[in-house]
């Protein structure tokens, strides 16, 4: 039922809003609302009752195992929320002066040494809202950089074909041409391909290493070289740095600008689509085009860095900065773990990957790239299944649900058919993996024995599979009818 | 080791299983060359309670000063509720509702907050949410210029009286895309935009015409003459609202004779907490025949299998995982645990109680002014009707005053010479429904006080012109 439905008219949570309403007599008449909109008018416990019971319905990271490939569902540490919504913090004016702000800027300062040092670049700025968003900054730098040296002939982003939807889009956000790389078998960027693409066209590439086929590109050293030959920079998209975090630095790997998605690798919570956050970070010829504001230090004292600092800024990209409070849960989540902690993410996300992966591959199912070592996820090609048993991918995806697990990322990369993009992380411990194991060997029975036990899946849930279809034609986007 | 559950005995097991002697072969295909040799800039791991002891330090540390800032962000009571529920684990800790079946509580909260900005814009379709009302903006121009078709031009009427941040982070996301920012003026006397500053563009190759209510002063804008105005010529209208002023103020939909095309905003208001600027959300409405431009996640209502209803993201042809180069935005995630607090918060609020607090924060905001302007060196700046922000003019310097105020724990406003530098010595105030007849008596005190003090000091004082 919608919390509309559960309305009564004149109920109210009288407890939460001003006794009264002054009379604005001073606003016109013609500027003045006539009719109150049509709102749920429900009692405190009421709603309370509505949106825990709708809470229920969700799958999460504290309920179940979420190996969402790509994604890096992880436990995300209750005492990073706790912490971050101290009600000093909560309080805080993002307009107040500098001088009230001591406390949280310089979180947000040493926040920004701690992702420099472990990434290897030589600037960071935590204005971008979320990976999106600083994929946009990084690129936008990129065009700032080629327009400053009167190099503007550059038109074009190279892209691989595994790359996540949002480079390509983003090229185009940026005024670039989009040009697609190849991948070789083995799961590597084509590098002959590479080459004859690379031109004084060439803008940049945009790299997520590990790619998103859930191997580490292996002749990264070549590709930077190629693309810095040809005078272009080269993008780092942050997506999977988990795998990497304290093993290899992007900086070090030749990149010139590279994103972080902190709702991954520094485990703020992903909150059912978003709030994320998008830093960037740049080598030291990018410095002057970060996006701003910054956090600066003067003396003993925090600074913002604004416009009138940076005049050669590529701008601003929210009203104040960013996602302010990701950015602390992110800045506590980085001291908790520390130095050791950080090089420990990778290992066991590794370890994991690698044990889930062998373990599946012993069940009978198919590896999309069964010679390469897993990074901190890996892709199971449903291929076969889907041929001879007419099970495909989001028969399996559905009909893990019903066993307590959320399904992995289906239908991405587009490179491999009927697949399943796996991701453990660091969090999970060994029994959880061999409980999912356990269950994937079942639906591969049941596949085989009675494949319409997945193709009704998921037969436990709030609802079976939904009408995608109807959803778009029929367009059913807010509720029309009327409040009781 | 913090949040990694193995033990010694499983790591043995799980290497053997994988056929290899330690965790570090499984980095075998990195090029030895390139491994990180040190983390030294990066500090020792601590316990909780060490980080909670050092984050208390820091969050006491700033104080809790009376703020009187707006500027686009805004000090409301947030019911205890809307928090509690909105970090319980399964709405903090899920992400994006791909798979719809187990990720119905998300996707019907997503709805039904749709169904509320509908309302309360009187639009006809909402999104999920944006990253918030600067970069909304943003997007609502590049949704405008796919979205009217006649128009071949790119160029967007764009008042100074925008929000500053909202016309820079604008400029900052569109610029690479052949769209034109041209300013218009605001009135001396009003702080408004005037059917005069539109004249020059009659009958020309105009996308669209941004209508801020309010705006960045608080003035109420002419908005039914601003958007009939801009039909006629055929030019797209893009709101920007305050949410909460809309219990009170005409909504972008009835606006003139067909109302605005596009609406958005900040939903901070909506039961965000200030926190530093963010997170907070961008809302975006429209008219039901352009939502096939509109960027973001937007959530339908459909039927399963059974024919029970259930909801599910929908239109994602037009999203970057499907569209790639050719989609509506690069956009990927939405604002959805905040879109979660302002959908529980609108609940606990309902229409009436939106309403005192809109019409609260307009009185206080009166108040304020009455008794901040009861001298002869400070009075409101333009002299049209205002929401809950109004700009005050001081003869006096206002820099060392404002450090002043700071001192005695009180945030005086927004100084608007900083975007603003003809409006030297001039203060956005705002008086939400979260400050009592004592804060606002107090903020008077220690005004007047410093006032006798700038007077007994001797210091040039202009009395302000009748």
């Amino acid at each position: 039922m919608l919390i509309f439905e559960e309305s009564r008219s004149g109920r109210r949570a009288t407890a939460q809003a001003p006794k009264a309403a002054p009379e604005a007599e001073d606003i016109p008449a013609h500027l003045r609302r006539s009719a109150r909109p049509g709102l749920p008018e429900v009692s405190e416990m009421q709603a309370v009752r509505h949106f825990t019971r709708l809470s229920q319905k969700n799958f999460s990271i504290d309920t179940h195992f979420y190996p969402l490939g790509s994604c890096t569902m992880k436990y995300n540490p209750r005492g990073c929320n706790t912490l971050a919504m101290l009600p000093g913090l909560l309080a805080r004016h993002p307009l107040g002066p500098e001088a009230v702000g001591q406390g949280f800027l310089a979180c947000m300062y040493e926040l920004q040494e701690i992702l420099k040092e472990v990434t290897g670049m030589k600037a960071v700025s935590l204005s971008p809202a979320a990976g999106a968003q600083g994929e946009f900054a990084g690129v936008a730098m990129i065009r700032a950089y080629h327009d400053a040296r009167g190099d503007s002939a550059r038109n074009e982003i190279l892209v691989p074909d595994a790359a996540h939807g949002t480079n390509p889009a983003t090229a185009t956000m940026c005024g670039y041409k989009v040009k697609e790389i190849p991948t070789d078998k083995n799961g590597d960027v084509d590098l002959e391909a590479l080459k004859l693409a690379v031109g004084p066209q060439t803008a940049g590439l945009m790299l997520t290493n590990p790619s998103t086929l859930g191997v580490f590109e292996r002749r990264i050293e070549a590709i930077a070289k190629a693309v810095h030959e040809a005078g272009g920079l080269l993008y780092y998209d942050g997506a999977n740095l988990n795998a990497i975090l304290g093993k290899v630095r992007p900086g070090d790997m030749g990149f010139d600008v590279i994103h972080m998605n902190l709702h991954k690798t520094f485990s703020t919570p992903h909150g059912g689509g978003g709030p994320g956050a998008g830093p960037v970070g740049v080598s030291e010829r990018l410095r002057p085009y970060l996006p701003v504001p910054m956090v600066g230090k003067n003396g003993n004292d925090y600074v913002w860095l604004t416009e009138k600092d940076c005049p050669d800024t590529m701008g601003r990209l929210s009203a104040f900065m960013g996602n302010a409070g990701v950015l602390l849960r992110a800045y506590i989540y980085a001291r908790l773990l520390g130095r050791e902690g950080m090089q420990r993410v990778a290992e066991y996300a590794t370890l994991n990957a690698n044990y889930l992966m062998k373990r599946l591959q012993e069940k009978g199912f198919d590896l999309a790239f069964p010679n390469r070592r897993a990074t901190h996820e890996f892709i199971v090609t449903l291929k076969k299944q889907d041929k001879t048993l007419n099970a495909s991918a989001m028969d399996f995806a559905k009909r893990l649900l019903d066993y307590g697990y959320h399904a992995p990322t289906t239908y991405f990369p587009l490179l491999v058919p009927e697949c399943l993009l796996i991701e453990p992380t660091e969090t999970e411990a060994k029994e959880e993996l061999d409980g999912f194991v356990e269950a994937m060997a079942k639906i591969l029975e049941e596949a085989t024995s009675n494949v319409d036990i997945l193709k009704e899946a998921p037969h436990t849930l709030p609802v079976r599979r939904l009408d995608d279809v109807r959803a778009a034609r029929e367009l059913d986007l807010a509720w029309s009818g009327t409040v009781g | 080791m913090p949040f990694i559950p193995h033990t010694d005995a499983e790591v043995r097991e799980m290497l053997d299983a994988i056929g290899v002697s330690s965790i570090e072969d499984l980095f075998d295909e990195i090029p030895p060359n390139l491994r990180t040799r040190s983390l030294d800039g990066i500090p020792e791991g601590m316990s909780e309670q060490e980080i909670g002891r050092l984050m208390h330090q820091r969050a006491g540390q700033d104080g809790r000063p009376l703020c009187f800032i707006g500027a686009g962000a805004y000090e409301h009571h947030i019911p205890a509720a809307v928090w509690e529920i909105t970090t319980r684990g399964e709405f903090y800790s899920a992400y994006t509702p791909y798979q719809a079946e187990a990720s119905q509580g998300t996707l019907q909260l997503i709805y039904e907050f749709q169904t509320m900005m509908t309302r309360l814009t009187a639009m006809e379709v909402s999104n999920a949410s944006l990253y918030d009302g600067a970069s909304g903006l943003a997007e609502a121009i590049l949704m405008a210029v796919r979205a009217n078709r006649k128009s071949k031009s790119g160029r967007v009427l764009m008042p100074v009286s925008v929000h500053p941040h909202y016309r820079k982070t604008t400029d900052t996301i569109v610029r690479n895309q052949a769209i034109s920012l041209v300013e218009l003026p605001y009135d001396q006397q009003g702080g408004h935009v005037t059917p005069e500053s539109l004249a020059q563009y009659e009958g020309e190759d105009i996308t669209a015409l941004v209508i801020a209510q309010p705006n960045f002063f608080g003035v109420l804008e002419e908005v039914d003459a601003l958007t009939d105005w801009a039909h006629r010529n055929g030019i797209l209208v893009i709101a920007v609202v305050n949410p909460t002023s809309l219990a009170l103020l005409k909504p972008p939909g009835e606006w003139g004779e067909t109302g605005a095309d596009i609406v958005c905003g900040e939903g901070q208001p909506l039961g965000v907490p200030l926190s530093s600027g963010g997170p907070y959300f961008g809302f975006m409405c429209c008219k039901k025949e352009y939502v096939r431009q509109m960027p973001g996640r937007i959530v339908g209502r459909t039927l399963d299998r059974d024919g029970r209803e259930g909801y599910t993201l929908t239109l994602q042809a037009r999203e970057q995982h499907i569209r790639r180069s050719k989609a509506t935005s690069n956009i990927c995630t939405n604002q959805g645990l905040l879109v979660t607090a302002a959908t529980i918060h609108m609940s606990l609020l309902g229409a009436e109680g939106l309403e005192h607090v809109a019409a609260s924060c307009h009185a206080n905001t009166r108040r304020l002014v009455e008794l901040l302007t009861a001298n002869d060196f400070v009075k409101p700046r333009f002299n049209r009707p205002y929401f809950h922000e109004c700009a005050l003019e001081f003869s006096i310097p206002l820099a060392g005053m404002t450090r002043s105020f700071t001192t005695h724990n009180l945030l005086p406003g927004y100084e608007l010479e900083q975007e603003y530098p003809e409006l030297k010595n001039h203060l956005l105030v705002c008086a939400t429904e979260t400050k009592t007849e004592a804060d606002l008596q107090l903020y008077a005190e220690h005004l007047n006080r410093m006032l006798e003090e700038e007077t007994k000091a001797g210091r040039p004082v202009q009395p302000k012109m009748a």
